[in-house]
């Protein structure tokens, strides 16, 4: 996940020294022992005292607490909010966007300290939170203030003296559910686009990521007024629920996994409010033949762009995890790939030359073990890895499992569905039909790869794919501006887009004649 | 040529099966939805019995501690070649799910059938 296309450089030689873990003597990150929520500007303690034990993933190792909140914090949460939503609602275009870019400017100043906490928290190496999630997180606020300033009603003359005003009106106070796979960049994904179309948010962080958004709240509480983001840490299943089902919020917004995004539906259904859900996929990443037509720099961006199934260690929505190849190149293409693989750098992921660090929980990192177990039931072969590393020293607690490839075909599990971890199901297609009919062969339509030179190729895979985004001689861009949603089951809705002003607004239709001659009825 | 003998398309080990029994006891019936996509996909999602609601198109793939365990039609077609085992795992439910005890969540494994095995649903 770059901003751009220009390769981020890895530093190898004189390797960048490794960050201090948040909360040891000369680390960039300050760490609380305990953590309550953010609440109308405020930290507020909990209703009922009860706090949780915060790990980070790297070591396995307790470092905070967060609140346990319960369905009373959600309510103060909801108070606040609807507190401040009418001044909010009706602050200028203006107004709003110096907010949002108020917020892009102090993650902007703080980068550095909010990408370390942002690696100790999910494991996600630093490279990746200093190159991608952080400077993809500013500008993503920086977006949604270019495009509420260019936020316009339309207005149409129905007849001489007939004129229908359309405008954008807030929605009041949104529910966002938070993913634990990228807990900064998909809070700036959410909060974004609610407040830039004037609402208020109560945010409900991920269990296993509750802390680094409340290092952000930390870092933006100065500048954004009080009540308008609100944060409540907790369990899914208590304060998620209290808030999804609550008939004070005006939409719900959810990344996760399907169940779970039906039930959002179906409280949203009760409620009679709109909902997106973002729900995951099973990624096609497809390989022509005529990568290998030159040995050069676009066969090299081809074959990283295999190797990034790897990138946040797999916990990714849209991870490459399913890779088709053409025949013809499969052995020859696949050798310089899994070369790569080979040469991935896993371990702390705080040291800027490491590559993968480790699964966000134990969890997770047992998910993907049964899920390579399943594989090799089902017949597949195993091409590299397969098995959790063990880093020894501090490291040894950690959650870390080495990149993995298995070779087998579309109807196993190991194709049917999300591991959300670095585990690649790679198999072969003849041609562009067997391509397409490979690609579409899943419940999911999240994402989707097509490497090739052919211009007219491409387009027409891209085309033929369902899915809601097809990266084109490219993975794993998000720049704010191009809208990110799932065709299928992978969800309802889109991110990323200024369109998204529309789904966080009503339409408000002033109908006006200002004509003077009765209708003529009574 | 022998009948294939008929298995259920979902099991509980016995942690799990104890898991169940001491969570009905805590909060009354529950029911599991089978999971798929990001995040916590591919987990079985435990609720209160009733508070998600199941479609004519989900199936039943079993009973578990006598409680209904169900799967989206479309994901049973991709996931019918293999037999379900709930089982516990370690941590706390990251989702909207029910734990299994303290520090417990339910998780499952997975077994391919034999040639010679239908599941029963």
């Amino acid at each position: 996940m770059t901003l751009t296309e220009e390769p981020t450089t890895a530093t190898s030689a004189a390797s960048p020294e490794v960050f201090i873990a948040p909360g040891r003597p000369g680390s960039l990150v300050q760490v609380k022992p305990r953590y309550d929520n953010f609440i109308g500007g405020e930290w507020i303690a909990p209703v009922k005292g009860q706090y949780m034990a915060n790990v980070s993933p790297v070591n396995g190792q307790p470092f905070c607490e967060v609140a346990r909140s319960t369905a009373e914090d959600v309510e103060l949460a909801l108070d606040a909010a609807h507190a401040a939503k009418d001044a909010w609602g009706e602050s200028s275009l203006a107004d709003r966007a110096a907010v949002l870019n108020a917020i892009a400017d102090a993650i902007e100043a703080n980068l550095e300290m909010l990408a370390v906490a942002e690696t100790w928290e999910n494991g996600k190496p630093v490279r990746e939170t200093l190159a991608a999630d952080l400077p993809l997180a500013v500008d993503h606020f920086r977006y949604f203030a270019g495009a509420t300033r260019s936020l316009e009603g339309r207005s149409t003359e129905i007849d001489k003296d007939t004129v229908a005003y359309h405008f954008h009106e807030p929605l009041g106070v949104v529910g966002q559910i938070i993913p634990f796979n990228f807990p900064l960049l998909m809070a700036a994904w959410k909060i974004a686009p609610a407040l830039a179309a004037g609402n208020c948010t109560v945010l409900k962080p991920a269990s296993p990521t509750p802390w680094s958004i409340l290092k952000l709240a930390e870092v933006i509480q100065d500048v954004v007024p009080p009540g308008v983001v609100n944060i409540v840490t907790g369990p899914g299943g208590e304060i998620g629920k209290a808030l999804a089902s609550s008939p004070r919020i005006a939409k719900i917004g959810f990344t996760g996994e399907t169940t779970t995004g039906r039930l959002i539906m179906q409280y949203a259904a009760q409620n009679l409010i709109p909902s997106t859900v973002e729900l995951g996929g099973k990624s096609p990443n497809i390989f022509f033949a005529d990568v290998m037509d030159q040995d050069d720099e676009y066969l090299d961006k081809a074959i990283e762009g295999l190797v990034l199934y790897a990138f946040n260690k797999g916990e990714v929505c849209t991870c490459p995890s399913r890779a088709l190849i053409q025949e013809s190149i499969y052995d020859r293409f696949m050798e310089r790939c899994l070369a790569r693989i080979a040469a991935i750098r896993q371990g702390n992921p705080l040291d800027p030359s490491t590559m993968i660090g480790p699964q966000v929980s134990v969890q997770q990192m047992e998910k993907i073990a049964s899920y390579v177990e399943i594989g090799s039931q089902e017949g597949a072969t195993c091409l590299i890895g397969g098995k959790r590393a063990h880093l020894g020293g501090e490291l040894e607690g950690g959650y870390y499992y080495e990149p993995t490839v298995l070779k087998g075909h579309n109807a196993m599990r190991v194709f049917q569905e999300e591991i959300f971890g670095p585990v690649l199901a790679v198999t072969t297609f003849t041609d562009e039909a067997d391509a397409v009919r490979l690609a579409n062969d899943t419940l999911y339509g999240l994402g989707a790869g097509v490497w090739t030179r052919n211009g007219n190729l491409a387009y027409r895979m891209g085309r033929a794919i369902k899915a809601g985004r097809v990266w084109t001689n490219c993975y794993h861009l998000y720049p704010a501006g191009a809208a990110f949603g799932g065709y299928k089951i992978s969800g309802v809705g889109r991110e990323n887009h200024q369109m998204m002003l529309e789904h966080y607004s009503q339409t408000k239709n002033l109908l006006v004649s200002y004509g003077t001659k009765p209708l003529g009825f009574f | 040529m022998d009948e294939p003998s008929q298995v259920p398309g979902v099991i509980a080990s016995p942690a799990a099966l104890d898991a169940i029994h001491e969570l009905v006891r805590e909060v009354g019936p529950v029911m599991f939805f089978q999971s798929g996509g990001c995040c916590d996909g591919s987990l079985p999602i435990c609720f209160n019995d009733g508070e998600f609601v199941v479609s004519d198109h989900d199936v039943l793939l079993g009973r578990v501690g006598q409680c209904p365990f169900y799967i989206d039609h479309r994901q049973y077609e991709a996931w019918k070649h293999t037999q379900l085992i709930l089982d516990v795992g370690e941590g706390d439910p990251e989702g909207f799910s029910l734990g299994a005890g303290k520090d417990k969540h339910f998780i499952i494994r997975s077994r391919v059938f034999g040639n010679d095995e239908v599941p029963s649903i």
